[in-house]
């Protein structure tokens, strides 16, 4: 190492010293776990969850071969592939609408976001609520006697809507942040160019928003796969329709935690970290196709 | 309709007042799907289970009075006053954590000149990729073998330090100007005198924003308390809620006043604290 001064060693001992509770904490409570993670995922969890037998990949090959492992994870890639285009769909035309100068736009901001303070916990049971087929309000509006959380059909769009639902808020803010970043001015000349409001929204709006929607969009896959409380709490595990909305970060909990095999939870949690890691490779591919930055 | 778009009259002016309507009503229809549940459940709370499960007529106001009982019900069987004590001790020690660690590191990432800067940070970015599923067994050993289980240590614990927290520090410091630090230094003041007295006031925005993003965090999470305060007394509100579901499986009044209980508090929070909660969330993304 070169020869520091006096001044740049001072430095030096402060600058370690204020990441080193930082540090040791990520050591100790991110790292640590993520390679006894791996390391648990080739091992055979002992009865009782007490001792490891080294296994090598047999792990590996039973989940290759584990089709609820493939089943759970279809339900969070089909919860994404609905549930994010929606919530994006709607909290853009929300964010549009509500970047103006209005009446009660504080108020309209205030309410789409509160389902973001709740947590999902209660969210789900207020919904399971409404959900009910016989006394819930869903069914008295409509006049429907539809089985929303235990149909197999129907559960997986249920758990969509609530997601839908507590999403929108959160969206329509960062899109807001957004869309208040846009120069007022290139509307101005496109509109003198004869652009149009539809024109200008899709030529102008959305290429200029295509960041803060990759970004969207990136966290919501990687976020359904995490999914957990929403589905935990709103659906009873013992329903027919609880195998069509199990996500796999449930199917983690169940075998770490309830059927106590670590080993075989840690390969899922492996395969969930290959999972993200492919999702997130394929979307900076496509990244530079559509996302625009300045 | 006239088509005087270029030149402003009465038309134009009428058109502007038609469109604006029609915005409010979708706002409007919009606000009540956002806002029934929340009523439903207020109202549902308040109702006697009969009430609540009648189907005809359809009432939706409690029609024998205000039934406080559910909540006083719950409050007791549950013991609602120790999960929130409970709860508000873990949200105040993980913001309390959280911000303290990673303003540290933050000034120092972002301000100082160290040795294996760039690896250590990279070990801040690589966390904040990994889902925090890959933590969560391990963790969960830990506090299980330092007999930590159904405590308050066991709640905090993952919370104590923050790489997400660290990164939007970091830029937050970065985005000061230098000549300030600069100022300080020629003053004679030494790293730990400029980071307490000069910069750190000048970053409340982003420990704000850290702030309430660790605290909602830490109040929705509902796997970790599960897993390590499974006892009534330990819990969490959510861990809590959870139990009550499973034990007043048809009781909705009494479901609905616990719902009640768990959310009240933060969105009266939230009313009073809006801008800074927006201004989180906005920095902080859909990490939550």
């Amino acid at each position: 190492m070169k020869k520091m001064t006096s001044r740049q060693k001072s430095e030096a001992i402060w600058g370690l010293a204020f990441v080193a509770p930082t540090i040791i904490g990520l050591l100790i409570l991110n790292y640590y776990p993520i390679f006894e993670t791996f390391y648990q995922s080739v091992c055979k969890t002992g009865d009782f969850g007490i001792g490891n037998e080294f296994i090598g990949l047999k792990n590996f090959v039973t989940l290759i071969h584990d089709k609820e492992v493939f089943r759970t994870l279809f339900n969070s890639f089909r919860y994404a592939a609905v549930s994010l285009p929606v919530t994006i769909a709607i909290s853009l035309v929300l964010a549009v609408l509500l970047n103006r100068k209005m009446k009660g736009r504080g108020i309209y901001r205030t309410i789409y976001f509160l389902p973001m303070v709740c947590a999902p916990a209660a969210v789900a049971m207020v919904w399971k609520w409404l959900f009910n087929q016989n006394y819930g309000l869903l069914n008295h509006i409509f006049g429907t006697d539809i089985n929303w959380i235990t149909d197999p059909k129907i559960a997986w769009i249920s758990v969509i809507i609530v997601g839908v639902w507590s999403g929108i808020g959160n969206n329509m803010i960062l899109l807001l942040g957004g869309l208040q970043d846009i120069p007022k001015d290139y509307y101005e000349a496109a509109a003198i160019d004869g652009s149009t409001g539809i024109h200008s929204f899709f030529h102008i709006t959305i290429p200029l928003l295509s960041p803060m929607l990759f970004f969207i969009i990136q966290t919501g896959i990687i976020g359904a796969l995490q999914l957990f409380d929403l589905p935990f709490m709103l659906m009873d595990q013992s329903s027919r329709a609880w195998p069509t909305v199990k996500t796999i970060t449930y199917l983690f909990y169940e075998y770490a935690f309830e059927k106590g095999d670590k080993g075989y939870g840690s390969t899922i949690v492996v395969f969930m970290v290959v999972i993200i890691g492919i999702i997130t490779f394929i979307l900076q591919k496509t990244e530079k196709k559509w996302v625009h930055y300045e | 309709m006239n088509k005087t778009e270029k030149k402003p009259g009465i038309g134009w002016h009428l058109k502007q007042r038609m469109t604006s309507g029609v915005i409010h009503l979708f706002l409007i229809a919009g606000s009540l799907v956002m806002i029934v549940p929340f009523i439903w459940m207020i109202l549902t709370a308040f109702k006697t289970k009969t009430e609540a499960i009648s189907i005809d007529p359809f009432y939706i106001l409690p029609q024998a009075g205000w039934h406080i009982e559910n909540f006083i019900e719950v409050w007791n069987s549950y013991n609602f006053l120790l999960l929130y004590k409970n709860t508000l001790i873990m949200i105040a020690l993980r913001v309390l954590c959280a911000c303290l660690t990673a303003t540290l590191a933050g000034y120092a990432f972002g301000r100082l000149k160290f040795p294996f800067k760039n690896f250590l940070f990279a070990l801040v970015l690589i966390q904040m990729m990994v889902p925090g599923q890959i933590f969560t067994i391990p963790q969960y050993l830990i506090v299980s073998k330092l007999h930590m289980l159904n405590t308050q240590f066991a709640l905090v614990l993952p919370g104590i330090v923050t790489a997400f927290g660290t990164y939007l520090c970091k830029q937050g410091y970065q985005s000061l100007p230098r000549s300030l630090e600069e100022a300080a230094e020629i003053d004679g003041a030494n790293v730990g005198q400029r980071f307490l007295f000069v910069m750190l006031p000048l970053t409340r925005s982003s420990l704000v924003s850290l702030g309430v993003f660790t605290a909602l965090f830490a109040y929705k999470d509902l796997m970790w308390p599960l897993l390590v305060a499974p006892q009534a007394g330990a819990t969490t509100l959510t861990a809590g809620l959870s139990r009550l579901q499973g034990q007043f499986v048809s009781d909705y009044p009494q479901i609905m006043a616990g719902a009640v209980m768990a959310v009240v508090p933060m969105i009266v929070i939230y009313l009073i604290f809006q801008k800074q909660f927006v201004e989180g969330i906005a920095t902080s993304g859909g990490k939550l």
